[in-house]
């Protein structure tokens, strides 16, 4: 739930990582709080176990610049990926304002991916938010490793798609950050969205930033 | 509701609430008070200069609440109202104020947990007037309807660079 606070002219909007177990999600806050200036981000705390998987969360706080006087300052968390944690997960879930799912492009944790979207769904429909409405992208990581699924094979497994219920919507939109590809289009006259999507090398910082501006400019913008 | 939504602090409000932090400090002899809201964000605070990172501090007590409130509702509690930690030299008191925000209170040995508590009955009740009315008016605060950022995209996307 985005505040926005008149006396410390702040707007503070929460991101929450999340995806499977060991999938990159903590390594993508790692990135950016070891990229950006001590001075626009705070402390990154992590609620994790002796082995560093995290057991609660992992939290940063990042300014990204000034809107109309107003410092954006994001809340980035990450959630526990393990299956067994969902009730830390789900708090953590608790006045969202964007998701990035963070998924592992390995082939073998195709079926990790799969749980983790759905467990996605199933949580926030607890809480009554829609995923298919707010802010969310999709990180596909590890694009460098051998065993990497081809883009295709994962957006049509994590990301196929959602029917378009609003008809001032049915028009193509062009994905901004892939030329040549859609975001909204047609398929055998239904209208169909897809979430944006990002590939990334998390350890290296590839497409890390690319997938933080991009949720965090859909977040200011549902404010628009 | 598709998402969580947002709402607004005015300056008026953080006035009143900065008011009653004050109020809650020199009545029970606290070092500070600080307003977090569920999602943990700092609202406000109040008393001796902090020194500690307090937004790490407001997220660590967001989930802190959420945490017992899970675990109130396992042993059958609705919830936990109000949560105490005590340390050698330095105790917090956490209490929930109308389900939307929580008042943490830092005290040392210059007051007890009794008076403490206390005083922050009385401050929960006066912050959940000033909460009600707020979200009453549609929590926006002392602003109008209209949506925040209306027309700003332009701003917006030069932030991001396109």
């Amino acid at each position: 739930m985005s505040m926005i606070n008149y006396a410390s002219r702040e707007i503070n909007c929460k991101l929450v990582y999340y995806g499977p177990g060991l999938g990159g999600k903590t390594t993508n806050l790692e990135h950016i709080y070891g990229k950006v200036q001590p001075d626009m981000r705070g402390k990154m705390v992590s609620l994790a176990t002796e082995t560093e998987r995290t057991l609660f969360f992992d939290f940063l706080p990042v300014d990204l610049g000034t809107v109309r006087g107003f410092k954006t300052r994001f809340h980035l968390y990450t959630v526990p990926g393990q299956v067994y944690y969902n009730a830390s997960r789900k708090l953590i879930l608790k006045g969202v304002d964007g998701i990035v799912f963070v998924a592992d492009s390995q082939i073998e944790r195709m079926e990790a991916n799969l749980e983790s979207m759905q467990n996605l769904y199933d949580n926030m429909a607890q809480y009554g938010y829609d995923l298919t409405k707010i802010p969310f992208v999709v990180q596909y990581n590890k694009r460098d490793l051998p065993n990497a699924a081809p883009i295709k094979d994962l957006q049509g497994a994590l990301n196929p798609g959602w029917p378009v219920e609003d008809a001032a919507k049915y028009r193509e939109n062009p994905d901004p950050y892939h030329p040549g590809e859609l975001l909204t289009y047609q398929v055998d006259g239904n209208w169909i969205e897809r979430a944006p999507y990002f590939e990334s090398v998390a350890v290296s910082g590839d497409g890390v930033f690319d997938t933080l501006k991009a949720v965090a400019k859909l977040v200011l913008k549902s404010l628009s | 509701m598709s998402g969580a939504g947002s709402w607004s602090l005015g300056e008026q409000d953080y006035h009143r609430i900065t008011g009653h932090l004050n109020d809650l400090l020199r009545e029970s002899n606290a070092r500070c008070a600080m307003l977090v809201d569920r999602t943990g964000q700092l609202l406000a605070n109040a008393g001796e200069q902090l020194q500690f990172d307090p937004t790490s501090f407001a997220s660590l007590t967001a989930a802190d609440f959420s945490a017992n409130d899970q675990l109130a509702k396992m042993i059958g509690e609705p919830e936990f109202a109000s949560l105490f930690h005590q340390g050698e030299k330095e105790s917090m008191y956490l209490a929930d104020v109308g389900r939307r925000v929580i008042l943490v209170v830092l005290f040392d040995q210059r007051t007890t947990v009794g008076l403490v508590r206390l005083r922050v009955k009385q401050a929960v009740g006066d912050l959940s007037k000033v909460f009600d009315a707020m979200f009453q008016r549609g929590g926006r605060g002392d602003q109008a309807a209209r949506p925040f950022l209306e027309g700003a995209d332009d701003e917006i996307d030069k932030l991001f660079g396109d």
